[in-house]
């Protein structure tokens, strides 16, 4: 391939605009105006900011804060942005499907990349930040900290995360996304059959991204073991924050699988090495086994945080204690340590012989049991709870119908002899988008909703956040569930075309679901602007709407910089519950302290933006902007040693006016019990429900 | 606060703040080396893999050079007690000077590994052994070089704490610093044993 010593291998003729020009089909039409999108948008929002004149404060309050906070909402807003080409992205499939009968609408590459990126964006841009930034928002409030323990490394973590979408984005416009699945098994992807740049994309962005996730979870975990508040023991930690601990233990474990396996890639693609080629001695299956060490465990690095938000939630809006504590963290645990020893069920049939079958399809059964225990204890908090069915717990009980049975298929899947009936087909397909939506997205989705007035100070317009997880419901059902049927028929999954007119049908209802799905996201979404919109009779700004139950609903809603006026003193689970109950909730501290808080600081952007740039100069072969890239990333580290004025300082007499004001406001204000919740009156101060 | 808060050397005689200070850093940086770790032991799990997988190509007995590889952990442990020194003179005395010189010598120490580690690369390459020669040399490739490259961060690192040490003296921020190198630098001679255990005399046993 020819190269040149300043653009590498890019030229003019990388974009899809040239391709459509050339050839003016409907496959063309819908790669360009997908690409056209990426500048557009980008254009928008800088045309928005510099109309709001938002730059200063994006760059002040945002992009350089090492705020937790802050930086959890800016996770969970890129993978917003994520979900939307992947959303999109799904819903173009679908629409593929419906004409796939002996051919289809799109050419069959540019299906082979819609699904790769589909699958490459929901995993590790969507689903790891969502459950990343919930963390990140959520942990230090549970337990009682001023910020995590290494705030700068947070915003590394961000920026290189946001570099690895961003490449993904990028590939878009520029050149093309590999064509080999979410999971680019070589060889395939090896230089021989994928000589391209699009397998580059995936390596760079999904090497990049990965080693922000393993520093992200590193920091999560030395955060929970380190910076709880005096009394906080391992077992008065609220549910989410046991969850988090776990999550991030593995990320810190199961992240370098996938960095080692993408690095071997790269080193194949780039050096020539004889790691997963088929001559001289390479073997795939080490890919296989390094990939899913990591896969795997993923899958619970991000059902697991979900599997938190549903415990805080079935207890808070059940206004009952949660059911069987102890039995949720053995079986969180549990899930934590035995999802690393199911890796192999993900290809049962690359001929490992049957006794190791065996052993990994009894493990993989094995890990339903913890996970059965915790539905059993989230109902079990629900029985005779005073319920209220807000779209947290809606959620909840979306969860309960449609993830067991995703859980089910996930136990039929484990027996190996049925996985040889069923493997590569959309059997398959159905069951982990049964799992992953009900599972991780609606427990997202019900932290979103549920934490959502505690980082705003609003609540979100519950009709609208209702109406929009029924559409989520029924348009998941319909897209998903009739692919068992499919799968079942013999159709095999990532088929660009089939020729059995009797999966067509089928198509259509699941083209209809996805439909349905596009507008339960269009739904979530206008859920925010009008929620926004009417922040006024929305707002909560006392910090407590629901009748929360750990530390984090005692503070003012958004919470101040340094969270916590007073590191509070725990004496049991659901500390806050305890306060209103014996009627000793909201008191001035006996001693206001100075508070240290990490300083602003432009390293996380730095080291985002190089290492993308470094990124796409490799994809590209542009040698020297490479090595600029990754000077910038060491120098940029080397300049940060020598900064010694990491922290600024809040004066105790500014933490005490604050609270003091905060105070005051309380007791003027009229506590809502739980019937008007959703009423205007709910500024945030709860009556509280019968004790614990 | 009498009892240490951090598996890692005392900072100085009577030193509480530093302790406290860095208790975090320093747990954190554990967890960091646990899940470098994680990398070491793949590629090591996939060395063991390969190992029958030459294509051909050449095996351990054509190409390690075990004098070498002896003189390479020689200068890798030595390189490990002379950071000890680093520790115990950041401990004792309370100026930079000493710990300096002990940080050079490390330096220079793990700057002969390097040296001696490349010439057995070139060689490698010139005995028609580079890593694109056959499945079993491109895990030997990657394992070891690895490792070297983890040296050299760690060079780099030493370079930097030199700068900060000449610049501010012995704060209680870079003697937390220097501990953390130390535990990278004893963990990369914790690694090289590994390497020299199953690679080296695993491949010519």
């Amino acid at each position: 391939m020819r190269t040149d010593p300043i653009f590498g291998r890019l030229d003019w003729s990388v974009t899809p605009f040239d391709d459509f020009a050339a050839d003016p089909s409907l496959n063309e039409f819908v790669a360009t105006a997908a690409a056209a999108m990426v500048p557009l948008g980008a254009l928008a929002v800088i045309a928005f900011l510099t109309w709001k004149r938002l730059w200063g404060p994006l760059w002040r309050d945002w992009l350089t804060s090492a705020d937790h906070k802050k930086i959890g909402i800016m996770y969970i807003v890129l993978a917003g942005v994520m979900l939307l080409r992947g959303v999109a992205e799904g819903a173009v499939m679908r629409t593929h499907q419906v004409t796939a009968l002996d051919g289809g609408m799109l050419s069959a590459e540019h299906f082979a990349q819609l699904f790769s990126t589909h699958g490459t964006i929901m995993i590790f841009f969507v689903a790891t930040p969502l459950v990343t930034g919930l963390m990140n928002f959520a942990v230090p409030l549970q337990i009682g900290a001023r910020d995590v323990a290494f705030p700068v490394l947070n915003q590394v973590s961000l920026g290189l995360t946001a570099a690895g979408a961003g490449l993904v984005m990028v590939s878009l416009v520029i050149g093309k996304f590999g064509t080999g699945g979410w999971t680019m098994y070589p060889p395939y992807t090896g230089k021989a059959f994928s000589p391209g740049p699009g397998v580059d994309y995936w390596v760079w962005a999904i090497f990049i991204s990965g080693i922000g996730s393993t520093l992200a979870g590193l920091n999560i975990a030395v955060t929970i073991y380190k910076n709880r508040a005096p009394g906080m023991r391992f077992l008065r930690m609220p549910m989410f924050t046991w969850t988090a601990l776990c999550t991030s233990i593995m990320m810190v474990y199961a992240f370098p699988a996938l960095t080692v396996a993408s690095a071997m890639l790269m080193l194949d693609r780039y050096l020539d090495f004889r790691f997963f080629t088929n001559d001289l001695g390479g073997n795939m299956m080490q890919y296989a086994n390094i990939f899913w060490m990591f896969g795997h465990p993923e899958v619970y690095i991000v059902v697991l945080p979900a599997y938190g938000v549903f415990s805080e939630v079935s207890a808070t809006f059940s206004a009952k204690r949660l059911y069987g504590y102890n039995s949720l963290v053995i079986a969180t645990m549990a899930i934590a340590v035995i999802s690393f020893t199911v890796w192999l069920h993900h290809f049962f049939t690359m001929g490992q012989g049957a006794n190791v079958n065996a052993a990994f399809g009894i493990a993989t059964m094995i890990i339903a049991v913890p996970t059965g225990v915790k539905v059993y204890d989230w109902m079990a908090t629900m029985f005779r709870g005073r319920v209220r069915l807000s779209v947290p717990i809606i959620y909840l009980v979306g969860f309960f119908f449609l993830f067991v049975f995703g859980g089910l298929t996930g136990v039929i899947l484990a027996n190996p002899t049925i996985d040889y009936q069923v493997h590569n087909s959309q059997f398959l397909v159905a069951h982990f988008h049964n799992v992953l939506i009900p599972g991780v997205l609606f427990g997202v989705l019900a932290g979103i909703h549920y934490w959502f007035p505690k980082a705003f100070g609003f609540r979100l317009h519950e009709r609208h956040a209702r109406w929009a997880a029924y559409l989520w419901f029924a348009g998941f059902s319909l897209a998903f569930l009739p692919l068992y049927w499919l799968g079942l028929m013999g159709m095999p999954r990532r088929a660009a075309s089939y020729d059995n007119p009797a999966f067509e049908p089928v198509m259509w209802v699941a083209a209809g679901g996805a439909m349905l799905v596009v507008a339960a996201l269009l739904l979530t979404l206008w859920t925010f602007y009008s929620s926004a919109r009417d922040r006024a009779e929305l707002a909560c700004p006392l910090g407590d709407p629901w009748d929360g139950r750990s530390l984090e609903w005692a503070m003012p809603a958004p919470p101040p910089p340094y969270n916590f006026h007073a590191l509070p003193y725990v004496k049991a689970l659901d500390p806050f519950t305890i306060e209103k109950a014996e009627g000793t909730p909201y008191c001035a501290a006996e001693r206001y302290e100075d508070v240290e808080l990490p300083r602003n600081s432009a390293l996380g952007l730095w080291i985002g933006a190089a290492s993308g740039i470094m990124g796409f100069a490799m994809v590209w072969w542009i040698w020297w902007l490479a090595a600029l890239g990754a000077l910038a990333i060491i120098g940029g580290l080397i300049a940060r040693a020598f900064v010694t004025d990491t922290t600024r300082t809040i004066p105790a007499a500014q933490v005490k006016r604050d609270h003091m004001a905060f105070l005051s406001r309380v007791r003027r204000a009229r506590p809502v019990d739980r019937d008007k919740e959703t009423a205007p009156a709910n500024m945030g101060l709860a009556d509280p429900e019968v004790p614990a | 606060m009498t009892q240490a808060k951090h598996p890692g050397l005392n900072l100085g005689a009577t030193h509480p703040e530093a302790h406290e200070s860095s208790e975090t850093p320093a747990f954190g940086f554990w967890v960091f080396l646990m899940s470098d770790l994680i990398i070491f032991a793949i590629l090591f799990a996939h060395y063991v893999v390969m190992q029958d997988a030459r294509a051909g190509g050449p095996g351990p007995e054509e190409l390690f050079d075990l004098k070498s590889v002896a003189m390479q952990t020689a200068l890798l442990l030595a390189s490990s007690f002379t950071y000890g020194m680093v520790s115990l003179s950041m401990k004792h005395h309370d100026r930079p000077a000493p710990v300096m010189l002990w940080l050079v010598v490390t330096a220079l120490l793990g700057a002969a590994f390097l040296g001696l580690e490349l010439r057995d690369f070139a060689s490698m390459i010139d005995e028609g052994a580079p890593p694109q020669r056959s499945g079993y040399l491109s895990a030997l490739w990657a394992l070891v070089g690895l490792h070297g490259l983890h040296v050299t961060a760690g060079m780099i690192w030493i370079g930097l704490m030199l700068a900060l040490l000449a610049l501010r003296g012995l704060t209680a921020q870079i003697k937390t610093r220097l501990l953390l190198l130390g535990l990278y630098w004893h963990f990369l001679d914790l690694i090289w044993i590994g390497i020299l255990s199953v690679v080296y005399l695993g491949g010519l046993a």
